[in-house]
């Protein structure tokens, strides 16, 4: 009886280990300075037509023209994580129907103003999420549904889950239950709607935790 | 080979008394772990690799645990092995059985055993930066983990 046969050949590593360029491209995105999503010639110009005696009627009304267009057009990316997401295809489906508020579950994050994170965050999923939250398009909103998504939910306490979606990006709305049935996330989407009409900065990010940071 | 000509076979050959059971459950020092292994394929006809994992002891170290089949005789055997206080490292079944690879990648992942002479000796489930082996009891509950915490 041998025991010591040709071993069984080895398995090079496959090419897509190689995450180098990406790293690279995502450092460059997060160190792009703020200034430049804005434009400092449509800011003069506003700024002109303010201080216009008068002129604030027109900066308000276009304020309120613009928050309506874009709380009646809030497109979702589809991104779903885990059984939360079966809720929120339920709420896209025709009974519960969002596209009547104006919300077109959209499969590119280049075309979409909300991501709806349904489900639990592993630490391994977490840049993946970051990657698809960086390539949405400003104004973008975040809704952090279940109870995965807000806290970590039952799987708090495992070795792999994120604590809580808001330790990633900041989120606007939370949307307690485990899961949410569609009307929770119905409601949970009209609040935003509400924000956003608003305009209000609610977004935030974990607050940092002392023992480790 | 039905459930009794294995208990001989094993008998005449390890030098253990097996109780009969389903599944049988065979313990050999890690020395003869891969001999084990072998004989279970090529003599018992243990051909289907179920799976392969550990248990952790705490002060009695780790214990590795394969359950092999066979499918004809309706014979199953559970193979184990204490590699014993501080020890991490076992000899692989990647030569005997192809089913082991991955099996005993995730075990060195999540355990850290070490399996000598496998092919492909990486981390499967979690990132290759990861620090620790997250099932060994002496791993702490929370690890944080930054950037996220």
């Amino acid at each position: 009886m041998a025991l010591n046969d040709p071993p069984v050949p080895v398995i090079p590593a496959p090419i897509w280990r190689n995450f180098k360029e990406l790293q690279e491209w995502e450092q460059l995105h997060k160190t792009r300075p703020e200034g430049d999503k804005h434009s400092a010639l449509f800011e003069s110009v506003t700024e002109g037509i303010h201080n216009f005696p008068g002129g604030f009627v027109v900066t308000t009304a276009a304020d309120a023209f613009l928050n309506w267009a874009r709380k009646s057009s809030v497109w979702p990316v589809t991104f779903g994580l885990a059984c939360c997401a079966i809720e929120m295809m339920a709420t896209f489906c025709s009974r519960f129907d969002v596209e009547r508020l104006g919300m077109v579950p959209w499969a590119s994050p280049r075309h979409s103003d909300l991501m709806i994170v349904s489900g639990t965050v592993t630490i391994k999923m977490a840049p993946m999420l970051l990657r698809i939250y960086d390539q949405m398009p400003d104004p973008k909103w975040a809704v952090s549904m279940g109870s995965c998504a807000n806290s970590g939910g039952p799987f708090r306490h495992g070795y792999h889950v994120v604590k809580g979606v808001d330790r990633v990006i900041p989120v606007d709305v939370y949307v307690p239950g485990c899961p949410p049935p569609p009307e929770s996330l119905l409601n949970g989407l009209l609040l935003l709607q509400d924000q956003i009409a608003h305009f209000k900065k609610t977004g935030r990010k974990a607050p940092p935790n002392e023992k480790v940071d | 080979m039905n459930a009794d000509q294995a208990r001989a076979s094993l008998a005449s050959t390890f030098g253990i008394d097996v109780a009969a059971a389903v599944p049988m459950v065979v313990s050999v020092s890690p020395d003869r772990w891969q001999e084990l292994g072998r004989h279970a394929k090529e003599i018992v006809g243990c051909r289907f690799f179920n799976f392969l994992t550990a248990v952790d002891w705490k002060e009695q170290g780790l214990e590795v645990v394969a359950r092999v089949d066979n499918l004809e005789d309706g014979v199953s055997l559970m193979l184990k092995t204490k590699l014993g206080p501080g020890v991490s490292n076992c000899a692989s079944l990647t030569h005997v059985y192809r089913g082991a690879n991955w099996m005993e990648r995730e075990c060195f992942d999540m355990f850290g055993i070490h399996f000598d002479n496998h092919p492909d000796l990486r981390r499967i489930l979690l990132e290759d930066n990861w620090e620790g082996h997250p099932l060994l009891k002496s791993y702490a509950v929370d690890t944080p983990h930054p950037p996220y915490r």
